[in-house]
């Protein structure tokens, strides 16, 4: 059996990025959530917030850590797997990368040591004040990487010389096409997906009885959220199809799988995309539909993918499903919080078991929903790196052969499979121990740092009086 | 953009960021995977604790350098990462999977306690391998790459070379040696005499390792030899390692001595200063060595000036901030604080 570098490489940035992806997806939304925590305790003074707060940044601690072990692995996957894309896009795309790594350093050695473990070394407003920054700082790092895998998407603002990639304005570079909607669904996506982390939780705590005040508040309140939240991400996806349709017209046939250019076009609902044949199998299609939603019109053109050249279309099957998983998540959850809502109407909400029981196994939802938009935008990019400019195939580095990928892949494989199941034991932990002991272990300091680390000051003689 | 540049050489510019920056990764993860290694050769659970709280919090900034300096290596010299990165793949992809290991231990041994043993392990075994990994690395750098124009042309074993696995050995001592003598500036008693014991082997594994690499060295890299043995460079650069010489007698009385306290870890980072220097005047201005110079790997000035303007604005605050940090945690660690 031959061995395919290429391949192999692919999988193993699929495999390395696709864990990585879900801990910013969490942390994203958890440092929003803890800031507005922080806030809303100072504003009210109600001290349930400031426990729910204690107890989310415990287990926004380890997830941030595993966040930043996994993300290291990253920028080390560019160059050793991907040395020719590395060369020729550098000059466009390492200052974006370099920008991301610095911002996170930025916050990270300033404000998260204060939000992990100052809480009783600084005043109040400043552990707020803390949170804030690394919510801000979350939010930037998502920018500058969102802008590179945008500019991969619909590259602008270039030149090329000899083969290489060069800028020639930034703010094009940066704010190129697909960004804004990217940016805005990326954030909104992990906003949601903390969302329904934090009701799983919530839902779980209520019906476990012991910390109900914290439960039936952070439910309530993230509740209100994602009834903001759901129909306006749905909107942003609507407005970011349409700028693929824009830029990325073969990647937009392929989700929706259109081999054949059709007027009005129909909307598949589902089929088995048969790429050989060019042609879905077993399709249930909607008439003019497609028209309606990707062209705001009646009788509006879609092109098919039989409008490209076949050596440029990417797997249709990987863009086609896993779209539709994403979309079927997202309406699943938009019946979800509707629903949930309207049981508010005679506090039918927090007296129903069966409800709560539900909610308790929401918390995946979001974070399915983002692997497959991911597996939708980056499938749906191929066969290229740099979208109709460097492809794939020319990207990878030459001197790899497919057993020196499929050892390395192994050992990511195994390595991961022991980290995040860990990580997930570790965190569900810290759930099952609830809001209120967390605060009261804080004398023990029992996490991953040392809770007082100058044990001269008084607030640590505080902090024990309280106990 | 190039009106810009106003005749300055961004190159040599971030030729300096970004060896101070590598110099900084080497020197603060190196004392904290050092502290990882000692940890395994650590006598009971009380000064496994001990040492893991002397470096808890520090660990995780000292370890964003690296990804700062993979990604200043990019960005300001695109063409030297696209032929490194490949031809050092396996120690490279040890590396990362070792420090993946290491970071998660610090919050899962505490918290998954039945398998803490696990975690432990991987916390010394991770630090150990990514300590050689990273020898293995500089080792292969030092030894240069086959390339074709800006392409790596050889194979991913390659950088396994006596010559490399020497490296490696000799930066496994070296961590160990700051390692060492970080717990003798950080703990007392019983803990402070066992790392001083343990800085004075890791001392001599040092010595007979900077003399292996650099005799090694001269002999088989003529343009290296050549360096430092040709007039007028010989009477610029005898004083390099007449002052290496002095040094290491000083780290070495010191690690002797019972009531040392910082004298340790300052020899240490001499020692390593002055490697790091010889490294430099060695290689420069090659950034793959013997093949390609600083200057034909660069990114374009655009790009150089384009992150030159986040980097001036942000690198001091954060070395401030890291700084400021290290002031908080100066002291003893003590067993009633940290990790229970």
């Amino acid at each position: 059996m031959r061995l395919d570098p290429l391949i192999l490489s692919r999988l193993q940035f699929a495999w390395v990025i696709g864990w990585h992806i879900l801990l910013p997806a969490f942390t994203i939304g958890l440092a929003s959530f803890i800031a507005a925590m922080e806030g809303a305790h100072i504003i009210t003074g109600r001290e349930v917030l400031f426990r729910i707060s204690s107890f989310w940044i415990k287990i926004f601690s380890v997830a941030f850590g595993m966040g930043v072990v996994s993300g290291i692995v990253m920028p080390f996957q560019f160059g050793t797997n991907w040395s020719r894309y590395s060369a020729d896009t550098a000059n466009i795309l390492a200052p974006l990368f370099a920008y991301e790594g610095i911002v996170a350093f930025f916050l990270e050695a300033a404000f998260l040591g204060v939000l992990l473990f100052g809480r009783k070394l600084v005043p109040r407003w400043a552990h707020f004040v803390a949170a804030l920054m690394v919510a801000l700082g979350t939010l930037f790092s998502a920018f500058w990487i969102l802008s590179a895998n945008s500019w991969m998407q619909t590259p602008q603002g270039y030149t090329i010389v000899d083969g290489r990639f060069f800028a020639v304005d930034w703010l094009a570079v940066v704010f190129n096409p697909s960004f804004p909607y990217r940016f805005a669904h990326t954030v909104c996506a992990s906003y949601i997906t903390t969302g329904f982390v934090v009701l799983s939780v919530g839902a779980w705590l209520m019906r476990k009885g012991q910390f109900a005040e914290e439960g039936r508040l952070m439910f309530s309140i993230t509740l209100w959220l994602l009834l903001l939240l759901v129909p306006l991400q749905i909107f942003l996806g609507d407005q970011h199809g349409l700028n693929t349709l824009e830029y990325q017209p073969a990647k937009l046939a392929a989700i929706e799988g259109d081999f054949r250019t059709e007027t009005p076009t129909r909307l598949n609902l589902f089929a088995i995309p048969d790429q050989n044949a060019a042609t879905d199998r077993f399709d249930i299609a909607i008439p003019q539909l497609g028209s309606i939603i990707l062209t705001h019109s009646w009788n509006g053109t879609v092109k098919g993918l039989d409008q490209f050249p076949r050596q440029d279309w990417p797997t249709v099957i990987f863009p086609f499903f896993a779209f539709r998983i994403m979309v079927g998540v997202g309406l699943l959850m938009l019946a979800l919080v509707i629903w949930a809502n309207w049981m508010r109407r005679g506090g039918r909400l927090f007296r129903s078991a069966h409800l709560l029981r539900l909610f308790e196994f929401t918390a995946p939802l979001g974070f399915i929903a983002v692997i497959a938009g991911w597996v939708t935008t980056e499938t749906g990019r191929q066969p290229w790196t740099v979208y109709g400019l460097l492809r794939t195939v020319d990207s990878v580095s030459p001197s790899l052969t497919g057993w020196d990928v499929l050892v390395s892949l192994l050992g990511y494989i195994i390595a991961y499979a022991v980290i995040f199941p860990s990580g997930w034991i570790v965190m569900s932990r810290i759930v099952r121990r609830g809001p209120e002991v967390m605060v009261a272990e804080d004398e023990e300091v029992e996490s991953g740092r040392p809770g007082h680390p100058i044990t001269e000051l008084p607030a640590l003689r505080t902090g024990a009086e309280t106990q | 953009m190039t009106t810009l540049t106003l005749g300055l050489d961004f190159v040599l510019i971030w030729t300096i960021i970004l060896g101070v920056g590598v110099f900084f990764y080497v020197l603060l993860d190196g004392f904290d995977l050092g502290v990882g290694i000692l940890f395994g050769l650590a006598p009971d659970t009380a000064s496994r604790n001990l040492a893991m709280n002397s470096i808890a919090p520090i660990w995780d900034g000292n370890e964003t350098w690296l990804v700062l300096g993979s990604m200043g290596l990019l960005a300001a010299f695109p063409v030297a990462f696209a032929i490194i990165m490949p031809a050092v793949y396996f120690p490279i992809s040890v590396m990362v999977l070792s420090l993946i290991f290491r970071g998660v231990a610090f919050e899962f041994r505490y918290r998954d306690s039945e398998h803490r043993s696990l975690w432990d392990h991987g916390f010394n075994y991770g630090s150990l391998l990514a300590t050689f990994a990273q020898g293995i690395v500089l080792g292969a750098f030092v030894q240069g790459f086959r390339t074709d124009g800006y392409v790596f042309t050889g194979s991913s074993l390659d950088c396994f070379t006596p010559f490399s696995v020497l490296v490696g050995v000799c930066l496994v001592f070296g961590y160990a040696l700051l390692g060492a003598g970080w717990l003798v500036l950080k703990t007392d008693g019983r803990m402070q005499s066992w790392a001083r014991a343990l800085g004075r082997w890791a001392f001599l594994g040092v010595c007979v390792a900077i003399l292996l690499v650099s005799i090694w060295t001269s002999i088989a890299f003529p343009d290296i030899r050549s360096r430092w043995f040709s007039w007028p460079d010989i009477a610029l650069l005898t004083p390099v390692p007449i002052v290496t010489a002095v040094v290491a007698w000083l780290e070495w009385r010191t690690l002797n001595r019972a009531d040392s306290e910082a004298g340790p870890f300052i020899g240490a980072v001499a020692l390593f200063a002055l490697s790091y220097l010889g490294i430099g005047i060695s290689l420069f201005p090659y950034v793959v060595p013997h093949r390609l110079t600083l200057w034909q790997a660069a990114a374009n000035p655009s790009a150089q000036v384009f992150l030159l303007i986040g980097t001036l604005f942000l690198l001091p605050v954060i070395l401030m901030y890291t700084g400021y940090s290290y002031w908080v945690f100066r002291g003893k660690v003590r067993t009633d604080v940290g990790y229970h």
